[in-house]
């Protein structure tokens, strides 16, 4: 475990702030038909079309430091919960390197991969569907624990234990017994944070976690996730559509089009100094409390298809300053103010919006 | 803006309410006991208003559009209360009576358009079904009023678009044509019941904004069903905000929304983000909403409201202020509101 073995390990570390706890280089994860050797050979020889290939992820850089909550912002299809798939190990990425405590993953062995995957857990959308129906509330929480030697197969201690995750989730111990059916769309969502919170992750990546619930049980679960960060000093992936709940919880903002990252920044400088077009027009199209009778102006289109991505930018056939470069180069992350960094031709020309 | 006001038929058009809501009242009888679903809920509505009605799963809104459609099915029934539509009590018709006036006057927009629309069928057969199921005219015809209804919504290319299946659209493009269709009739109503909720905000944009067009184009009327208050805030005229089965707050949105009465919208509203500093806890509603089986004697909100007392066990009657209404026995008074 220790980053100076690894040669990328030592590399990470040089010129960042030590307290970075996870590390993504280069991620990409392409999804589509895997070739068996005939294929292979009939592509080869000209005689078969390459499959096609979906990148959902597309050699996006990240870096999460120990104890920030980093808010992951995109419309569907952008891929950002594959991202969080792919920081959270559930599933690999297809190019990239991933550091833990600036440790390559690749180098570990698979027990120490498991004890890192135990550190970054995840919490979906849809709490309906994330829990085991024929489970009751004490096996859903104390399943993962056991398994992995948290805590005995049975006995008081275990029984504490799996009390005390509920409580920390905001459950009353009572309902263990009960089935996941039995209870409120809150309370299963408080469930599937008890199960996340049952195996001491340091990471919790919450896929959008709030979106299926109604408002004012969104805000009881928000302030859960707030708590537990001071209490338990977690960090957090918080990936979500709604900007305003984005803008509330993070301390950096990543935006996502179409399988890459646009801009990164501190929350308050994205909100306050969008410099990405399309940044620009999410924020203008958040519906506030302090416009009534507002005149909604939309962007025009939809997100393309990530099958066949325009090339260039991916935004630039919607955007209303795109010029002619934009349609034939991929413009790159460059920094635009301190710890700013947006990816437009338009910071190149000098006419930056 | 103020194409609502000024619309042309709103001012041709009598001073009577287009939709006179009085006193409904929806219940559900199942094994679980017999539900109100809709308690004693009245507003009304003018040609080109465009109304919120908010409020979280189980308080009803549902209910009340699709009463409003006629949609009410056993188990359920409206056991009580008028639905004035243009002088006619919708709760009285018949089934065929209501059958003409659904899809003609009365349009319904769902969620989830896949509801609406049939995935085996193509656009083109399903909306020129809707045109002749009320008008009687020709295919052509109709097949041009269908094209014209998708380019309206800011379909493009409307009529190779016209003959594909409801799966070879985009989730925006599908409740693009959902509301397409139902603006076939050019209806005087239509009851949207959380359209944008599963759609991206870019396009929930787009939505809002073809919706608004057609609102101070045509004077239609429209109820917005949401769970949301600040896409109300930037829609409506009117918001109703419901909570168990009633209406407990009812006024102009910039009213209501600035000075609330009752202390669920308060709630509310203090839970938003954008009304507490970033970082902080977010000011919550502690506990959830009842169920329709188990509604506290009272007022409904009494339980996770901090200033309920003895006079909260008897249900409030809705206090009228001006155009400003609410139901609570301790409602926040301006000078409250202005301080906090």
């Amino acid at each position: 475990m220790n980053p100076a073995q690894s040669p990328h390990g030592a590399l990470s570390t040089t010129g960042r702030s030590p307290d970075v706890l996870l590390e993504g280089r280069n991620l990409s994860r392409v999804f589509g038909r895997k070739t068996d050797l005939v294929a292979q050979a009939l592509i080869k020889a000209g005689l078969a079309q390459p499959p096609k290939m979906l990148r959902a992820v597309d050699r996006v850089d990240l870096t999460i430091k120990k104890g920030e909550v980093v808010g992951l912002v995109g419309e569907s299809g952008c891929g950002k919960s594959t991202l969080g798939r792919v920081i959270a190990g559930i599933i690999d990425p297809t190019e990239g390197e991933l550091f833990w405590q600036g440790c390559d993953i690749r180098s570990l062995s698979s027990a120490e991969r498991r004890q890192i995957k135990l550190g970054v857990q995840m919490i979906f959308q849809n709490p309906f569907a994330s829990l085991n129906p024929r489970m009751t509330i004490e096996d859903v929480v104390g399943e993962a624990p056991r398994i992995h030697g948290f805590i005995q197969r049975s006995g008081k201690s275990s029984v504490e234990y799996i009390d005390e995750q509920m409580r920390r989730a905001g459950l009353p111990p009572a309902l263990k017994s009960r089935y996941a059916h039995e209870l409120s769309g809150g309370q299963r969502q408080r469930i599937g944070i008890a199960r996340a919170l049952a195996v001491q992750p340091e990471v919790l990546v919450c896929d959008e976690s709030v979106a299926s619930l109604d408002v004012s049980i969104q805000a009881q679960i928000i302030n859960l996730f707030m708590d537990l960060r001071q209490e338990l000093q977690l960090t957090y992936l918080f990936i979500s559509h709604d900007l305003s709940l984005v803008e509330h919880i993070s301390d950096r903002v990543i935006i996502m089009y179409l399988g890459r990252v646009v801009e990164e920044a501190p929350v308050e400088e994205i909100f306050s100094h969008p410099n990405h077009p399309y940044t620009r027009a999410l924020l203008a199209e958040i519906p506030r409390l302090e416009t009534t009778k507002r005149r909604f102006t939309a962007l025009k289109g939809e997100l393309p298809s990530p099958m066949s991505p325009p090339p260039g930018c991916h935004f630039h056939p919607r955007c209303p300053h795109a010029f002619e470069r934009c349609k034939l180069e991929t413009p790159q992350l460059k920094e635009v103010a301190p710890n700013h960094v947006s990816a437009c031709h338009l910071n190149d020309a000098g006419q930056g919006i | 803006m103020n194409g609502f006001a000024s619309d042309p038929k709103t001012m041709h058009s009598s001073s009577r309410a287009l939709l006179d809501v009085r006193g409904l009242k929806v219940k559900f009888k199942t094994n679980r006991g017999e539900g109100t679903a809709i308690n004693d809920v009245s507003f009304t509505l003018r040609r080109g208003e465009v109304l919120g009605l908010v409020g979280e799963s189980g308080s009803g809104k549902s209910v009340t559009g699709m009463s409003l459609m006629g949609l009410i099915e056993n188990p359920g029934r409206i056991c009580g209360g008028q639905i004035l539509f243009d002088g006619i009590d919708l709760a009285k018709l018949s089934d065929l009576e209501m059958e003409r006036l659904r899809g003609k006057r009365i349009a319904m927009i769902f969620q989830d358009p896949m509801m609406t629309l049939n995935p085996v069928l193509r656009i083109s057969t399903q909306m020129i079904e809707t045109v002749r199921a009320h008008d009687d005219v020709t295919l052509v015809e109709a097949r041009r009023r269908a094209r014209d209804a998708l380019g309206q919504v800011g379909i493009p290319r409307p009529e190779e678009r016209l003959d594909a299946y409801p799966h070879e659209f985009s989730g925006g493009m599908r409740q693009r044509v959902a509301i397409a269709i139902a603006l076939l009739h050019k209806p005087d109503l239509i009851i949207a019941d959380e359209p944008t909720t599963a759609l991206d905000v870019t396009i929930q944009a787009q939505i809002l904004s073809e919706v608004q067009k057609l609102t101070s184009e045509y004077g239609t009327a429209l109820i917005w069903i949401t769970h949301d208050l600040s896409i109300v805030c930037g829609l409506a005229d009117n918001v109703a905000v419901m909570y168990g089965g009633q209406i407990v707050e009812y006024g102009p949105v910039a009213e209501v929304i600035r000075s609330p009465r009752h202390r669920y919208t308060d709630g509310l509203l203090n839970s938003v983000p954008s009304r507490n500093r970033r970082g902080d806890r977010l000011r919550q509603i502690s506990g959830f909403a009842p169920s329709i089986f188990s509604m506290p004697q009272g007022c409904a909100f009494r339980p996770r409201c901090s200033f309920a007392d003895d006079a909260c066990h008897q249900t409030p009657p809705l206090a009228t202020h001006g155009n400003h209404a609410h139901r609570c026995w301790h409602p926040i008074s301006s000078r409250e509101g202005l301080g906090s």
